[in-house]
């Protein structure tokens, strides 16, 4: 085995242990969706009327129609969750050890990355079966076509998080994170109501839905779920990714000094 | 030579952190670099492990230059940073085990380097114990055991000994001195007097200058060295 292949293995498990460590975590992460599904969705059943429109052949129940968006919201806290526990490593040193391993450091973010994003894939199919459970279902190849479209979300959203893990100096500065980026991020996307919608009240709004990377996610997600592939969907979510991921290796980089004062020992 | 560094310079922002700093680390020497707090010790390790980059001078690790090959330079070093970098919710040996997997070293191989590792220090029965359950002593010896699994050319450590009772900084420093004794290059970084020996090279740091180096009693003369090191730097040691 490579010695790079030893580290990947070794950083996506250290990652998966750490979330079975918290189970908190792990139930929070499934709670959060389902209240949105079992409650707010019956909820808002009546009052949202939804079209027939692509990749939906026929009439669907609101719940049907959020499920891709509550796997987009998983992948979203989980990417902002493993940003603040790279932040957390930072301030306990943990990152240190990671950063001064012989390897190419946008080899070692990149596998931090895949093991968030591993952990979040984990999470939307224990969500997924939940549903299934209570009789939200899904076309059966669908659950498995999603699967690419779920891993390129997560990398996508987790490359966000570790971008802004590399611009937040302290831990304290987190829940700004929550405010200016899960709650805008999620509430201005295709996630809770098609953009056709959202444009009835605003054309704005839908202009900056349509803008929104987590937008495309949800759709693309949406349409592997119905075994679509949505090309420009795959198109931005791969830009953001690759944007996102950019940023967040320039952030990262020794010679940028973007660490000063937040490695200070 | 086993480290080098070469007029080395390092600002944040206006304030000047390192200004032309050289210094040698001759091979299976145990040399202190001695300096206050603010001297600019961590911004010297952070330097030296690529956690900053700076164009301003040269560090060579074993003749390799760090800035151009980054990657063989790191993997000649062993690291000990002053904050403790241990995941505290693995064990001892999950701890050492990621570790030798972020030296590309796996299965077998990893397994006899941590054993090795682990005797070495004394702490092979603790191997299955959570560092969290360690006491301050013997969290410090399994970072110094952990840092020499890939059998590294030159052991940097930074202020290793904070936050330790008297017993568990003797210990420390008596087993590093000895690792040293068997032929291991060691960088200690300390503000603490009492620490180094006679027979140490010292490398004073001070407001981010080198202002003395030389055999440490040689440099003390008739002062203990505390005295000396105050006189230097006005500070206490």
């Amino acid at each position: 085995m490579t010695p790079y292949l030893i580290a990947f293995r070794a950083i996506v498990w250290r990652e998966a242990l750490r979330f079975v460590h918290q189970r908190e975590r792990f139930l929070a992460a499934l709670v959060r969706p389902l209240v949105w599904l079992l409650v707010f969705a019956a909820g808002f059943r009546a009052a949202l009327g939804l079209a027939i429109t692509p990749p939906y052949q026929t009439y669907i129940t609101y719940e049907t129609y959020i499920v891709p968006g509550l796997c987009g919201m998983i992948l979203l806290f989980n990417g902002m969750q493993s940003a603040l526990s790279l932040v957390y490593d930072r301030e306990t040193g943990s990152m240190r050890l990671l950063l001064t391993a012989p390897l190419h450091r946008g080899f070692l973010l990149f596998s931090k990355l895949c093991g968030a994003t591993f952990i979040g894939v984990l999470q939307c199919y224990a969500f997924l079966f939940i549903a299934w459970l209570f009789d939200i279902t899904l076309p059966p190849l669908g659950y498995l076509a999603a699967l690419p479209a779920l891993v390129m979300s997560g990398l996508m959203l987790g490359a966000l998080g570790l971008m802004l893990s590399s611009f937040i100096k302290q831990l304290e500065n987190f829940a700004g994170v929550m405010n200016f980026v899960i709650f805008p991020m999620f509430f201005l996307s295709s996630a809770l109501y098609p953009l056709w919608k959202m444009a009835e009240s605003s054309e704005l709004l839908h202009d900056i839905c349509a803008l929104n990377p987590f937008t495309h996610a949800v759709e693309l997600i949406r349409f592997a779920l119905y075994l679509r592939l949505e090309p420009h969907a795959l198109l931005w979510t791969g830009l953001s990714l690759l944007v996102f991921g950019t940023l967040a290796l320039w952030g990262y980089d020794p010679g940028r000094g973007m660490l000063r004062g937040k490695l200070k020992g | 030579m086993a480290l080098r560094v070469d007029t080395l310079s390092y600002a944040y922002g206006a304030k000047k952190a390192l200004d032309a700093v050289s210094f040698e680390v001759f091979p299976g020497a145990f040399t202190a670099l001695l300096g206050p707090n603010g001297a600019g010790k961590s911004t010297l390790f952070a330097l030296m492990t690529r956690l900053f980059e700076t164009r301003d001078g040269q560090i060579t690790v074993g003749g390799v230059d760090l800035r151009l090959k980054p990657r063989d330079a790191l993997g000649q070093m062993g690291v000990v940073f002053q904050q403790t970098t241990l995941d505290l919710d693995l064990t001892v040996m999950q701890n050492l085990r990621y570790f030798a997997a972020l030296h590309g070293l796996g299965g077998r191989e990893a397994g006899k380097r941590i054993e090795e590792a682990l005797d070495r220090l004394a702490m092979r029965d603790r191997a299955a114990e959570k560092a969290r359950t360690l006491n301050g002593g013997h969290r410090r010896r399994t970072e110094i055991a952990r840092a020499l699994i890939h059998h590294p050319s030159v052991l940097l450590l930074d202020e290793p000994t904070v936050g330790l009772d008297a017993s568990a900084r003797q210990s420390i420093t008596d087993h590093v001195h000895s690792l040293s004794a068997s032929g291991l290059t060691v960088l200690w970084a300390t503000h603490l007097t009492d620490e180094v020996r006679d027979t140490d090279p010292l490398i004073l740091l001070h407001r981010g200058r080198v202002i003395e180096t030389g055999l440490t009693g040689a440099l003390r003369g008739d002062e203990t060295l505390s005295d000396w090191f105050l006189a230097r730097t006005g500070m206490p040691a």
